[in-house]
């Protein structure tokens, strides 16, 4: 890609080929078709380029935090404070947003840290993919990176590079007032929004089709009852408009500005759209208590993130058929408080390995009316893996004589077996030819255990021959 | 309840009772076992439905609790509607738990991070009143929480279920502390019958019946949860009835 600056034509983005073969962002045009012969150039687009920035924005808007802004050319800011455990975690969290970046085509390098600054800078100058700065050691990941990582305009950069600065470390340690002198406020500024010491607030990017309800207050408010109050009549005033366009709401974000100028946000999750005021009520005043009104809310803006039409459906009046208790609220209260993935149906799934076995679905789904099917007992708990054991037996079909498990050495009563589990040759290579024998067996307590041995007994390649626990039943 | 020879001073008193304990503190329905040993020991004939009753392995059950979870299962799935089923440790294998009668479509499956949004998951469950029974796998239960989640119980008529499981075997002492549960059971594992041939027959528990409000306490050896969630009292003939023998060589014959 190619770009106009003033009058010279420069090299503005790349791939990873154009990267190895030695041209370089900031490079004159005329000198990367010098150094690469057959170099492909297209002329950038900067209007689409930041159109296609806020698209990114709008989908991250929906899926990840309610607080994103597109920074051009080439970020997008996002406030994650109280939704990463959302997704699992921060870790988790931007995995799954360079996956999803990855699978549309984008290749994306993320970064979580306390400030705007750090993250900004932790994610153009760290090169690895996902990267989380631990709350307060901003500054000292900071220190060591360039000058470029501060987002100074590039004439102040070189200007610094000529005095001999390197690092921003090095920056720091200098007294500000000298360099507020040559290079005017923007470095002090610029240092303390990457520390956190003054605030950078985001302003969030809002699509036009987004139905929102919206309250200024001429004098802040700070009482939660004043909240809860202004919540369900912001509320009203959002289903009334979603009654009329016949939507009901699946995700809604609730924004609170303060008079420092700083942003507070709760984000709800519905499992079916819902328009009931009583019902998205509740769910945010279960979230109250983790909103910090500071010295004052002046803004407060409902917005309805995802929305969906709403089906109405008959109730059952007949008396024969009792109505089946509507459990959509309590799942909706539930997710909001633990997060979504943490609600699930266990369904069958069409395997004979017990792992395999189960899988989850959304609680509201609809019933598939199955059960697992066989005779064989199951046991009500099944170990995350199997751990191995040391026992006794017989070859080729009997059970263990004794067998050791986390240190205790059981002596085998009874037992019941074996129940032979092949591998599954269309899933995995290695398991063409893999058995497992499992055996329920009762020790002198009654206590009763699932155990199998990796291997027939007879044949090397069916497996190691080892005994490992698997479950314990009632 | 023996109701003859009740003097009217008595009977006035119950009735001021009744009264304090507010709607439905009598008249509750019960959910009986099918097992008259069991049932005569409870007050109305079974578990209540709007309370709170709590369960806990004996021996290693306090850690793994399977026969506990069983055990529970089996109630949950003589109750009506959905289950809700809240843990901390996710190791449930939820086949099991179908064999147990509970069918996999009834129970909506909660992992809470931790204890505290577990009993606050737990609380939300019993006051929503839609569902059949709600079921938690607690460590600890503290009288406060446990009142809360009693009122919740009785507020919407929910079968509350504490599944008391512990980290050691060290800390299961915690199940000597009072809390406000109507019943309190301890399920341990005993022994199977031998049969006749290799294998195993169906599984035997010792239920206690530890606490029992307004009722009487007791040990019952019963046979584990049947495909309905059903106990059986085992039969104490050595391999099988007389009668059938005979039935089956008259069928043969």
């Amino acid at each position: 890609m190619a770009g106009r600056t003033g009058r010279r034509r420069l090299i503005t983005a790349l791939d990873a080929n154009a990267e190895r073969l030695g041209v370089r962002i900031g490079m004159a045009v005329t000198k990367a078709q010098a150094l690469v012969p057959g170099l492909i150039i297209a002329d950038s687009d900067p209007a689409a380029e930041t159109e296609g920035l806020t698209k990114l924005a709008l989908w991250a808007l929906q899926r990840i935090s309610p607080v994103v802004m597109a920074d051009p050319p080439d970020g997008l800011v996002i406030d994650t404070t109280g939704a990463d455990h959302l997704h699992g975690g921060e870790a988790a969290m931007l995995a799954d947003m360079i996956k999803r970046f990855a699978a549309s085509g984008v290749e994306a390098r993320a970064a979580v840290a306390d400030t705007w600054g750090a993250a900004h800078a932790a994610a153009r100058f760290i090169a690895r993919p996902a990267i989380i700065i631990p709350p307060g050691e901003s500054e000292a990941m900071l220190r060591t990176l360039p000058l470029q990582a501060l987002r100074l305009d590039p004439e102040t950069v070189s200007g610094l590079i000529t005095l001999g600065f390197e690092t921003v470390g090095e920056l720091l340690e200098q007294p500000r007032a000298p360099l507020a002198l040559r290079f005017g406020p923007e470095i002090g500024r610029r240092l303390d929004q990457a520390l956190g010491r003054i605030a950078e607030p985001v302003d969030p990017v809002r699509s036009p089709e987004l139905i929102e309800a919206r309250k200024v207050f001429g004098e802040p408010i700070g009482a939660a009852e004043t909240i809860a109050r202004y919540i369900a009549k912001l509320v009203d005033a959002l289903c009334l408009e979603l009654e009329k366009h016949g939507l009901g709401a699946r995700r809604l974000d609730l924004l609170f500005h303060r008079v420092d100028n700083t942003m507070q946000y709760v984000r709800i999750g519905m499992a079916q759209p819902v328009r009931d005021p009583k019902r998205l009520t509740r769910l945010f005043r279960d979230k109250l208590e983790t909103v910090d009104p500071g010295f004052g809310i002046e803004i407060m803006v409902l917005v309805a993130i995802e929305t969906e039409p709403v089906r109405e459906k008959q109730t059952i009046s007949s008396l024969v058929e009792e109505p089946e208790p509507d459990v959509s609220d309590l799942v909706d209260v539930l997710a909001n408080r633990v997060g979504d993935r943490m609600l699930c149906r266990f369904t069958p799934v069409q395997s004979d390995v017990p792992e395999r076995s189960v899988a989850r679905i959304p609680p509201l789904a609809p019933e598939t009316g199955l059960t697992w099917e066989g005779d064989w007992p199951r046991p009500p708990r099944l170990l995350p893996r199997p751990e191995p054991v040391e026992t006794m037996a017989l070859l080729p079909d009997h059970p263990p004589v004794w067998f050791t498990w986390r240190g205790v050495r059981r002596r085998v009563r009874r037992a019941d077996g074996p129940e032979r589990i092949r591998g599954e040759w269309w899933k995995r290579d290695a398991e063409l030819t893999t058995v497992r024998d499992y055996f329920r067996v009762e020790d002198e307590t009654g206590e009763r255990y699932w155990l199998f041995r990796s291997g027939d007994g007879e044949h090397e390649d069916s497996g190691s021959q080892r005994w490992f626990l698997h479950g314990i039943f009632g | 309840m023996p109701s003859h020879s009740v003097s009217p001073a008595i009977a006035e008193l119950r009735e001021r009772i009744a009264h304090l304990e507010g709607p439905g503190g009598r008249a509750r329905s019960v959910l009986p076992f099918g097992l008259k040993d069991i049932d005569r020991r409870l007050p109305g004939g079974g578990l209540g439905l709007g309370c709170l009753h709590e369960v806990a392995g004996g021996g290693n059950g306090a850690v793994d609790g399977a026969a506990a979870a069983l055990f529970t299962a089996g109630i949950a799935a003589r109750t009506k509607g959905k289950v809700l089923w809240v843990v901390t440790r996710p190791d449930l294998f939820a086949p099991a738990i179908a064999q147990a009668g509970l069918a996999p479509d009834r129970v909506i499956h909660v992992e809470a991070g931790d204890e505290k949004a577990l009993l606050a998951c737990f609380e939300e469950g019993l006051r929503h009143g839609g569902l059949g029974a709600v079921v938690a796998e607690t460590a600890r239960l503290s009288m406060t929480a446990s009142r809360r989640l009693q009122l919740a119980a009785e507020s919407s008529n929910t079968i509350g279920l504490a599944l008391r499981r512990w980290r050691r075997q060290t800390e299961a002492g915690d199940f000597g502390q009072p809390t406000a549960s109507i019943t309190r059971w301890r399920v341990s594992v005993l022994p199977s019958r031998p049969l006749p041939v290799p294998g195993l027959c169906r599984a035997r528990w010792l239920v206690e019946l530890i606490r029992c409000r307004a009722g009487e306490s007791g040990d019952f050896e019963v046979e584990a949860c049947d495909d309905t969630g059903r106990l059986a009292l085992p039969s104490e003939v050595a391999d099988r009835s007389p009668q059938k023998e005979i039935g089956r060589r008259i069928a043969s014959g």
